[in-house]
């Protein structure tokens, strides 16, 4: 039988010290009081002092509160009977089921050894082109979309998981509104996908560091499948709310913040959850797509920060588009080489093209007078935001790279591009390619060099 | 032997302190007892009776009471033939054994040895009693894989010392003795295998020289721009996704050097997986043999221990250090020393010292520039020569060099390559920026063509600024012509494609001839009708230019289109 405490020294933020022997660092209490029941967890030991964060925070905590340690750390139950089921961070039901108590498994477990590593190199397909073709998503993949407040993140989320081809969908709500909670489970249920779903969910209203166990929990279990060959996607929204979690612990517990007032360690306690993604060779894989809000919508805060230099990559949501500049697939070459030898030259060349564009888009916002080839540069630009960028496009990735020459060919002469002969030669649209030479005015030696 | 032993009185994170009773010093290792697993640690500060240690594992489970064992001795490497081609973590524990033993998680606790003791090495004596031999002295030879590896006298041992006796050839393991020194205390028995500890340099040489010898590492901007030397040092700092690791990548494939040790720190294991996967299947030109048979990597990725981290840059180090010994070029990729500095802020953080910037601690610039120092070239006892080159990535918070571990290094190394997020997003790949990076070794290329290519390239970029405010038709003919030619040379010279065969990697004698091209268009006097005209040329000639970039050097092809942009610039050229 475990002991029972009584005596807390100190209460502070969602930290109390209470004076206690053989406790294990990291273990697990149950801080009991009239008010209620709450999870905790040593975060330091020092003599007889032992500090506790309290999950379901402080408010209304007596001093003589009972503190009972459990003789375990943090556990969460492992189940075929968990899928279309939906609990709070600390694995307590939210649908009104019955509760899981059996075939507990740790969380934060130890990470992978990376010699037992593979490469990744199975693509996920969207069907949204500036993924597919900009930046392929990969399995075992870490991703954020970086995004702010009121842009469709969540939507996009969900889009993916439905198009995605996995086996199990691991929802991390953390913070998340009352209303993005019932709309992944509307939409996931609309779709038949909830029945391979789980959903986590610590809500807006939840107590704050309840939320720190969302990550944890989600991968846990994720990896676990993923184990016995499940392909499994972990989608986590928003990040954001953790690191804020974070921030709030290492604060009370008077640590020297960094930067902005987060700690040190951020970069590792981020990282700590992104590289579980993983792909198992001879079982499943375990891919981890997640929201970061960025404050302020500055990339350079400390959570944006230390993710990007985290993940394997980024998607920029903005105004309901996703960027071409700043997102990134880092894994996108693990796949494109093998998809269609146009793929890798469309990509690079029309995002070269489009970074141009936007040059002359500014040229011509000071009102300076635009070159025959800033006009073709602008039309480019409007037709790739069309038939590219926007979110509505739902095509597969072939059919995207066709529409990508139409468009080059649309706007320019074949040599304009700075694309290899070998492949103009094999793609580039013969009619087309007339018009625009029709369009320049047929200057000398344009249509003589690209035969 | 009685082992001293200590208690523990508290738990912060990583950071144990222990009460002890007899004497223990700065830097020993400890071993945290929890359960049945012992947790390697080292002593960091030590106030009375009381010791900080940094424990190099996870820390879940231990309590106070808990028991300490002091093992009196630094945290050590173990040295010797079978180190190249091995995957250790920070600690040097071998990654690919753990996995055998443990499958796909890495469990804490388990230390294994570094060296395999079971190999049989093919031992030929070069040293006979009598002979007088100091520490670094070659004692005999092994085979390891492309090298002959040096079994010295352990660097540890001062002065002079007899040679007693020395193994004959045959096959040992790197534990049997392979020789007998005396000098005036006794007889030492010597074995292929040394132990050495990380934070101390070794310095069994003769003298240390000055980095003066280029170490090409076949990327255009590097050599020709901004040189890397032979016992040099340079860093790579970059806003995240600049493309830091991918350039360390190229490097460590590419580069004219005999051993590569990978320091995979504190970043993401993935990028690992990607070398110990495709090294040993890809070929060295230079040997014949995989790269894999010329590396090491040393990898203590971002989720595996943090305190980890700072010592696997020192186990890198002095494993480099080690086949410098030799007489061998050496070079040491670092990725990411900023993270390693956390591990540093972390602890630090733990021990309640008074932070410096962005909290890093005091002597952070110490630390680094002491890290930096142990890279050079040096005069062997033997007159032959062997370096470490050190080339590490700075990962700086928002991206601004501005922060400290981008100034505290930039203080100390002899090449500075910024990358640019400008750039990457422009996918002007490899991101450095030609006109913040700088680099004080020699180039391959005359220093006067050199000077007026970057004269181009910032005229060129002031141009580009003026045309922002001025627009085009207010620029010169003669301004808008220096813009053109020094994005032409921006796209094809500085820009080169990773992923080409032939592009991906350009020799000393192809980016000479390629720059001398460069030099005669950068100079050329070009007349144009009008600026479309000019924008259009030097389109097709970067086109041509790409083209001949991926054909292979003196090929028909090769020949053919050189003709062909010879033929162009004369089309163009005034007075032609
Ligand atoms: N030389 C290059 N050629 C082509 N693509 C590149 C090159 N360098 C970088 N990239 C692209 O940029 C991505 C990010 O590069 P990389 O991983 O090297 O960035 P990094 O600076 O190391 O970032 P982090 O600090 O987050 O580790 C790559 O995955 C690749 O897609
Ligand atoms: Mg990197």
């Amino acid at each position: 039988m475990r002991k029972v405490y009584h005596e807390i020294t100190q209460i502070a933020g969602n930290i109390i010290t209470v004076a206690a022997t053989d406790v294990g660092y990291h273990e697990l209490a149950e801080v009991s009081s009239p008010n209620g029941t709450s999870l905790a967890q040593v975060i330091r030991l020092e003599g007889e002092h032992v500090t506790l964060q309290v999950f379901a925070g402080t408010r209304g905590i007596p001093t003589n509160a009972e503190v009972r340690f459990l003789g375990r750390r943090l556990m969460t139950p492992y189940a075929d009977a968990l899928l279309g089921r939906v609990f709070t961070g600390s694995g307590i039901p939210r649908d009104g089921g019955p509760r899981l108590d059996e075939n507990l498994i740790e969380i934060g477990g130890p990470p992978v050894n990376p010699a037992r590593r593979i490469i990744p190199q199975k693509m996920i397909r969207t069907g949204i082109p500036m993924i597919d073709i900009f930046n392929s998503l990969v399995e075992s993949q870490k991703l954020p979309i970086f995004s702010v407040a009121g842009e469709p993140y969540n939507e996009l989320l969900a889009r993916i998981a439905l198009n995605a081809e996995v086996d199990i969908i691991v929802l991390g709500g953390m913070g998340l509104k009352y209303d993005d909670y019932l709309y992944f489970r509307d939409t996931l249920e609309e779709e038949g996908a909830l029945s391979r779903s789980i959903m986590y969910v610590h809500t807006a209203s939840d107590p704050v560091v309840e939320c720190l166990l969302v990550p944890d929990t989600c991968l846990a279990v994720a990896e676990k499948f993923a184990l016995e060959g499940k392909r499994v996607l972990v989608l986590l929204s928003d990040m954001t709310n953790f690191a804020d979690a974070l921030k709030e612990v290492a604060i009370t517990m008077e640590q020297i913040p960094s930067n902005r007032g987060y700690p040190g360690d951020l970069y590792s306690q981020l990282a700590a959850r992104y590289e579980k993604a993983v792909d198992f060779e001879g079982a499943g894989s375990l891919t981890v797509l997640a929201v970061t809000t960025m404050p302020g919508d500055d990339v350079t805060h400390p959570i944006p920060d230390n993710t990007g230099y985290i993940t394997e990559g980024q998607f920029y949501l903005r105004n309901g588009r996703i960027e071409p500049f700043g997102s990134l697939s880092r894994l996108k070459q693990q796949v494109n080489a093998d998809t269609r030898e146009d793929h890798r030259t469309i990509m690079n060349t029309m995002i070269q093209l489009y970074a141009a564009f936007k040059e002359a888009l500014e040229k011509q916002s000071m009102g300076f007078r635009m070159s025959a080839w800033d006009l073709k540069l602008i039309k480019y630009g409007g037709l790739f935001e069309d038939k590219m960028m926007d979110l509505s496009v739902n095509i597969p990735l072939e059919r995207a790279l066709d529409v990508g020459w139409d468009i080059l060919a649309e706007c320019f002469a074949p040599e304009e591009t700075g694309i290899p002969t070998r492949l103009i030669e094999a793609f580039w649209p013969a009619k087309a390619a007339v018009v625009a030479v029709a369009e320049t005015g047929g200057e000398d030696g344009t249509v003589e060099q690209a035969a | 032997m009685t082992t001293k032993t200590g208690r523990i009185v508290g738990v912060n994170g990583n950071m144990v302190t222990a009460e002890f009773d007899l004497a223990v010093h700065q830097n020993e290792v400890a071993y945290v007892v929890v359960e049945d697993l012992r947790l390697i640690a080292e002593v960091i500060r030590i106030r009375g009776r009381y010791a900080d240690l940094q424990v190099f594992e996870d820390t879940s489970g231990l309590r106070v009471g808990g028991r300490i064992e002091f093992a009196d001795e630094m945290l050590s490497v173990e040295l010797g033939p079978g180190l190249l081609t091995q995957i250790y973590d920070g600690l040097q524990n071998p990654l690919p054994a753990i996995a055998e033993q443990c499958g796909f998680f890495l469990p804490k606790g388990l230390q294994v040895v570094a060296l395999p003791r079971e190999t049989e090495w093919d031992f030929t004596p070069k040293a006979g009693p009598g002979d007088v031999v100091q520490a670094g002295d070659v004692l005999g030879t092994v085979p390891e894989g492309i090298f002959q590896h040096w079994v010295m006298v352990p660097f540890a041992f001062q002065g002079s010392y007899r040679v007693v006796s020395v193994a004959a050839a045959g096959s040992y393991h790197v534990a049997d003795e392979i020789a007998v020194l005396e000098n005036e205390d006794g007889q030492f028995s010597v074995s292929m295998m040394q132990k050495w500890p990380v934070k101390r340099p070794i310095r069994a040489y003769a003298e240390r020289m000055r980095p003066s010898e280029q170490l090409v590492t076949k990327m255009r901007i590097l050599d020709t721009f901004f040189p890397v030397a032979k016992g040099g040092t340079y860093c790579i700092p970059g806003p995240f996704g600049a493309g830091k690791t991918v350039l360390q990548q190229l490097i460590s494939r590419h580069a004219d050097a005999d051993v590569v040790i990978i320091a995979a720190c504190g970043e993401r294991a993935g990028e690992v997986v990607e070398t110990l996967r495709e090294f040993p299947v890809l070929m060295d030109p230079r040997t014949g043999h995989s790269l894999m048979e010329r590396t090491v990597i040393i990898c203590n990725t971002s989720s595996m221990p943090v305190a980890a981290r700072e010592a696997s840059v020192y186990t890198a180090v002095t494993i480099a250090e080690y086949y410098r010994q030799m007489g061998l070029n050496v070079m040491l990729l670092a990725d990411s020393t900023s993270r390693w500095a956390q591990a540093l802020r972390e602890m630090s953080g733990r021990l309640e010292e008074i932070p410096g910037e962005e909290a890093f601690p005091a002597y952070l610039e110490s630390v680094i520039a002491a890290f930096y120092e142990r890279a050079g070239i040096v005069r062997l006892n033997d007159g032959s020569v062997g370096s470490v080159t050190i080339g590490g990535t700075v990962s700086p918070a928002g991206g601004d060099f501005e922060e400290p571990v981008t100034q505290s290094t930039l203080k100390v190394v002899g090449a500075f390559h910024g990358l640019s997020r400008a750039r990457s997003d422009a996918r002007r790949y490899p991101a450095i920026d030609p006109l913040d990076s700088w680099s004080k070794y020699p180039s391959i290329v005359p220093a006067d063509e050199l000077a007026r290519a970057r004269k181009t390239l910032r005229d060129g970029r002031e141009v580009q600024e003026m045309m922002k405010v001025v627009e085009e038709a207010g620029t010169s003919m003669e301004d808008f012509i220096v813009y053109l030619k020094a994005e032409y040379l921006d796209a094809v010279y500085l820009q080169q494609d990773a992923y080409d065969a032939v592009d991906g990697s350009s020799s000393a004698e192809r980016q000479k001839h390629v720059f001398d091209v460069m030099s005669k268009i950068v100079t050329a006097e070009l007349d144009f009708p009008e600026k479309d005209s000019a924008r259009r040329f030097f389109q097709t000639l970067s086109q041509v230019t790409k083209d001949w970039n991926r054909s292979e050097m003196d090929s028909p092809e090769f020949v053919s289109l050189e003709g062909r942009i010879h033929d162009m610039l004369a089309e163009v050229a005034r007075n032609a």
